[in-house]
């Protein structure tokens, strides 16, 4: 049975990655019908094999399985294989990722119709989808690691998909700079493991840490942190870019450069979500390390809040979703830092589904508008586009947490968790998720009323043109609009409340910590929580969110105006971004240039090219000069040094004995 | 009789003449060669000494082999000192400066 | 004094005397005779020392191929008259100091106090039917008979230089054979056949003209 359900593992692995390679070299020859039934075939059979592999995982509970399929390196002590781990953990987010990648598989044939790169975006795809699968089924960090460049590698690739577009290309560089910064950190913890355990093996590890927790590193004379801790930091800062968590989360916005269908897969079943699958997945550390918990925990706040509020003063409609991505992620984050493993990824899941629709959704109205982004350009569009629309309310309905909607009982698993935890930083974590839970419905409901509602402010020669889109892209929205809106109440009993839980021994976490089961006293069924959500604060915040949107954005949009030019300091702080670009423009940028002008004037020009290149040949110029004296070519001369020798050594032989 | 010490002074002074020979001449390639004969021959004399006073015959069979070397040596150098001739039409060792740097 | 002694620094005087002559003698055809007459004097001091063979391989080697060598080359190249004198007294003084300083060290090292008759006392006389050259010949082909061999080998290199670099190739000045073209050669190469008619009266050829 091992064997066999590794080999499945094995196979939804590199289906994608022989897609990838036929879409990619063969492309042009097999044209591009060819191309997408190719790959959407190879990645619909890895889906229908993870369907399979959860089956028999999740739902019939069937032991871990993991084994080696490869040596990979082996010096010395040290063996770096490929091998594979099917958990609970893995063969749910395989299932997710497949899923969603699918999805945009098959939209892709609708919304790439007209672009010359078609096949090598089908190869990318694929791509991504293989880096992501191997990333989550690692049984090691160095081939999580694999995994996690190739997803970073890949991103890079998509986001600069359109390559002659000047801000496709900075936007790729941001994100696979700002992603450098978190991979030096994973490096490090990755290194720092192998100094501690010996061993990368996962299995090793987890089940060693009771040893080490007294070891410490010494990173300054008297600095001396636990080794858990520093490797959790640094593992967390390696999640936090790509997780994109404040302060390295500038590159997400900038990834909506890339075509749409590649932000729907980035942001809502691959490499975002990569960053919160790895936290989960080393739980048992993490649980050993209190202040990283505190420290993942204020910071998932802070980008959950305000994140959030970016995404109210945003006109692009791509660049709203993506700041709802980062703000939802911080409930994710925040969900870690509480403990709350199987809640993260419950809402990593359901969040996987809406935000996929959002997008996509999104990305149909982008085509029927010829590739305009801008709200203020739409309007009205419900009437023309019916079936978008009403995925569109879906997918904001459930980031909205409304219940019965999927999003309603992740977040507010979420928040409920948060308020229980006892780890500093929990109160201002709790405040920052409630403030969240009022933010999203504002930002989401104003797009969706901007975008469907209101008065069609498109102009004439658009307006004649729009319609619903095609079918390739409408079965996507639909498919995804069914878990969007059941996923939830299905998944939360098993996922977060029942004994065993559905990720059940993939996470690990500390009796004093375990949140979720004190919450698990309190819940009586998927339903009578959503009928009980009417007693709580968040449900509250959220429509008092969706009725602030439909004031401002309806009702009464010159209130907003006022209000703009009343707060207007605020206003430009929040249209800046916080200043984080600049600063990073700032401080980095410039700063690394003239850094670099420097180093390059003094240490490259005078150092290495005037001290040492030219100047070691200057020297040897000089003392070839000098001692070419000593060369008269006489051969008198060299005798008389000779003899000169001769009789130094006779010398001393004689008067030093 | 005559001591072992005798014969390697005698040896010695050839050595020394032998050095000389090298270090004065400036006008004639020739007579360094001899010089270095003359080199060759006090040290074989002292190899000859000393194997008959310690009575062992291995000096001797140096010295065989010295004499070929010393030989072989000649001969080439000669030749050498033939070609140069012919090349520069000089043997004064002062001009022969070819490989001053 | 011995007649031993009375030989030994006959030869001996002799030989410094030579070897001195050959160092400063302006001819350099007489600088060569002076050496054969050093190299006699010191075959006779190892007779002396009871090594007859290299004694006498020292005069019919030495004297009688290498010398003649020196000597043919030597007046072959016509160097006979040259001012040896020139250059001699300016790096004299330097030249000096050096060897004496040497020399003297040398006979420091090996005076009597060291090596003397007390030191080192005289070896058993050998008896009457001792062979030095046998004795010698028996060393040289058991013992060292890998590096006799090898000095041969020396030697028929030196003889392989010596040739090569003095074998002059000359520029094509001269005319010769070419044996192998001329065995070569083949009728057609050199005889043409040409079928011609003969003409029929020369009187009406030049009428016609």
């Amino acid at each position: 049975m091992d064997n066999y359900l590794l080999s499945i593992a094995l196979t939804i692995m590199l289906l994608p990655l022989a897609g990838s390679v036929v879409a990619g070299l063969l492309g042009k020859q097999i044209g591009r019908a060819a191309t997408h039934c190719v790959t959407i075939l190879l990645v619909g059979i890895s889906f229908l094999l993870s369907c399979y592999v959860f089956k028999k995982i999740v739902l019939e509970g069937y032991p871990t399985v993991q084994g080696v399929v490869y040596q990979w390196v082996s010096s010395g002590t040290f063996k770096f294989d490929v091998g594979l781990l099917v958990d609970r953990l893995s063969a749910t987010l395989i299932f997710i990722v497949t899923f969603v990648s699918l999805m945009v598989h098959i939209y892709t044939i609708g919304y790439m119709a007209d672009d010359p790169g078609y096949q090598r975006f089908f190869s990318y795809v694929s791509l991504f989808t293989f880096a992501m699968l191997t990333l989550v089924l690692a049984n090691n960090f160095l081939l999580l690691f694999f995994g996690w460049e190739g997803v970073g590698l890949v991103s890079y690739l998509l986001i600069g998909f359109w390559f002659n577009r000047e801000s496709a290309v900075f936007g790729s560089l941001k994100a696979f700079l700002v992603n450098r910064v978190g991979d030096v950190a994973f490096v490090l913890a990755i290194a720092a493991i192998v100094m501690i355990f010996g061993q990368l093996d996962y299995h090793y590890v987890f089940t060693h840490v009771n040893l080490v927790l007294d070891k410490t590193i010494k990173i300054f004379p008297t600095v001396t942190p636990p080794a858990i801790s520093v490797v959790c930091v640094l593992l967390f800062i390696g999640a936090m870019a790509k997780s994109a968590q404040v302060p390295l989360h500038v590159w997400l916005p900038e990834s909506m450069e890339g075509p749409t269908p590649i932000s729907a897969l980035i942001h809502a079943a691959t490499m975002v979500t990569a960053g919160i699958y790895m936290v989960a997945r080393m739980s048992p550390l993490f649980e050993y390390s209190t202040a990283t918990l505190s420290f993942i925990l204020v910071i998932g706040s802070i980008t959950c809040f305000f994140m959030g509020i970016l995404a109210v003063f945003h006109h692009d409609i791509k660049r709203v979703i993506a700041y709802s991505t980062l703000s939802q992620l911080g409930y994710m984050t925040v969900a870690l830092g509480a403990s709350a493993y199987d809640a993260a990824i419950f809402h990593l899941v359901t969040h996987a589904f809406f935000k996929a629709l959002l997008f996509l959704a999104a990305g149909s109205v982008i085509i029927a508008l010829h590739h305009e982004q801008d709200m203020r350009k739409m309007g009205g569009l419900a009437r023309v586009m019916p079936i978008t629309y009403l995925t569109f309310v879906i997918g904001a309905l459930a980031l909205a947490a409304i219940p019965p909607f999927a999003g309603f009982y992740s977040k507010d698993a979420i928040i409920e968790a948060v308020h229980l935890s006892t780890i500093p930083g929990a109160k201002f974590a709790y405040a920052c998720v409630l403030a969240g839970a009022f933010i999203t419905p504002l930002y989401i409901f104003r797009a969706l009323f901007l975008t469907f509602h209101g008065d069609m402010r498109l102009d004439a020669e658009t307006k004649k043109h729009v319609h619903e889109s095609r079918w390739v892209v409408l079965i996507p929205l639909i498919a995804l609009a069914v878990p969007s809106i059941f996923a939830g109440g299905m998944l939360v009993g098993p996922m977060l409340f029942m004994k065993p839980r559905l990720l059940g021994d993939s996470i690990f976490v500390l009796p004093a910590h375990d949140v979720l089961s004190q919450l698990a006293v309190h819940f009586h069924g998927a339903k009578n929580m959503a009928l009980e959500a009417g007693q709580s604060l968040p449900l509250w915040l959220a429509f008092m969110g969706i009725v602030v949107a439909w004031i401002f954005n309806l009702y009464k949009p010159s209130l907003a105006e006022k209000l703009k030019k009343q707060f207007a300091l605020l206003y430009s702080i929040m249209v800046q971004k916080y200043g984080f670009d600049d600063f990073n423009q700032l401080v980095f940028v410039h700063g690394t240039r003239r850094l670099g002008t420097f180093f390059y004037k003094i240490s490259d020009l005078i150092l290495i090219d005037g001290i040492f290149v030219n100047g070691s040949g200057r020297l040897i110029q000089w003392f070839a000069r000098v001692s070419r004296h000593l060369q008269s070519g006489y051969i008198y001369h060299y005798a008389l040094v000779m003899i000169g020798g001769l009789l130094i050594f006779l010398g001393w032989l004689l008067l030093g004995s | 009789m005559v001591s072992l010490s005798e014969f390697l002074i005698v040896a010695a002074l050839l050595f020394g003449i032998g050095i000389a020979g090298i270090l004065i001449n400036r006008k004639n390639i020739i007579v360094v060669l001899m010089s270095i004969e003359l080199i060759l021959l006090a040290v074989n004399t002292n190899f000859i000494a000393f194997s008959y006073f310690l009575n062992n015959l291995a000096g001797q069979v140096f010295v065989f082999f010295i004499l070929t070397i010393a030989a072989a040596e000649a001969a080439i150098g000669l030749a050498i000192m033939v070609v140069l001739f012919r090349k520069r039409g000089t043997l004064e060792v002062q001009e022969l400066d070819l490989l001053k740097g | 004094m011995t007649v031993l002694q009375i030989i030994f620094y006959l030869f001996s005087s002799l030989a410094v005397f030579s070897a001195l002559m050959v160092v400063i003698s302006s001819n350099p055809v007489r600088g060569a005779l002076f050496l054969v007459l050093t190299f006699f004097c010191m075959a006779g001091l190892w007779m002396l020392l009871h090594a007859e063979f290299l004694a006498l391989t020292l005069v019919l080697v030495y004297v009688g191929a290498v010398m003649t060598l020196f000597l043919f080359v030597v007046m072959m190249l016509s160097v006979t008259r040259l001012n040896l004198r020139e250059g001699f007294v300016r790096y004299l003084p330097i030249s000096v100091l050096i060897v004496l300083s040497v020399t003297g060290l040398a006979i420091m090292v090996v005076g009597p106090q060291r090596f003397g008759l007390i030191q080192m006392p005289l070896p058993p006389a050998t008896p009457a039917d001792f062979s030095n050259t046998a004795s010698l010949g028996l060393l040289l082909y058991t013992h060292y008979a890998f590096p006799f061999e090898i000095a041969a080998i020396v030697l028929l290199t030196a003889i392989v230089a010596a040739i090569t670099l003095t074998h002059r190739q000359y520029p094509k000045k001269h005319k010769s054979q070419r044996v192998s073209q001329q065995i070569a050669v083949s009728p057609k190469d050199r005889m043409r056949l040409v079928n011609m008619p003969s003409e029929p009266k020369i009187n009406s050829t030049r009428k016609g003209q």
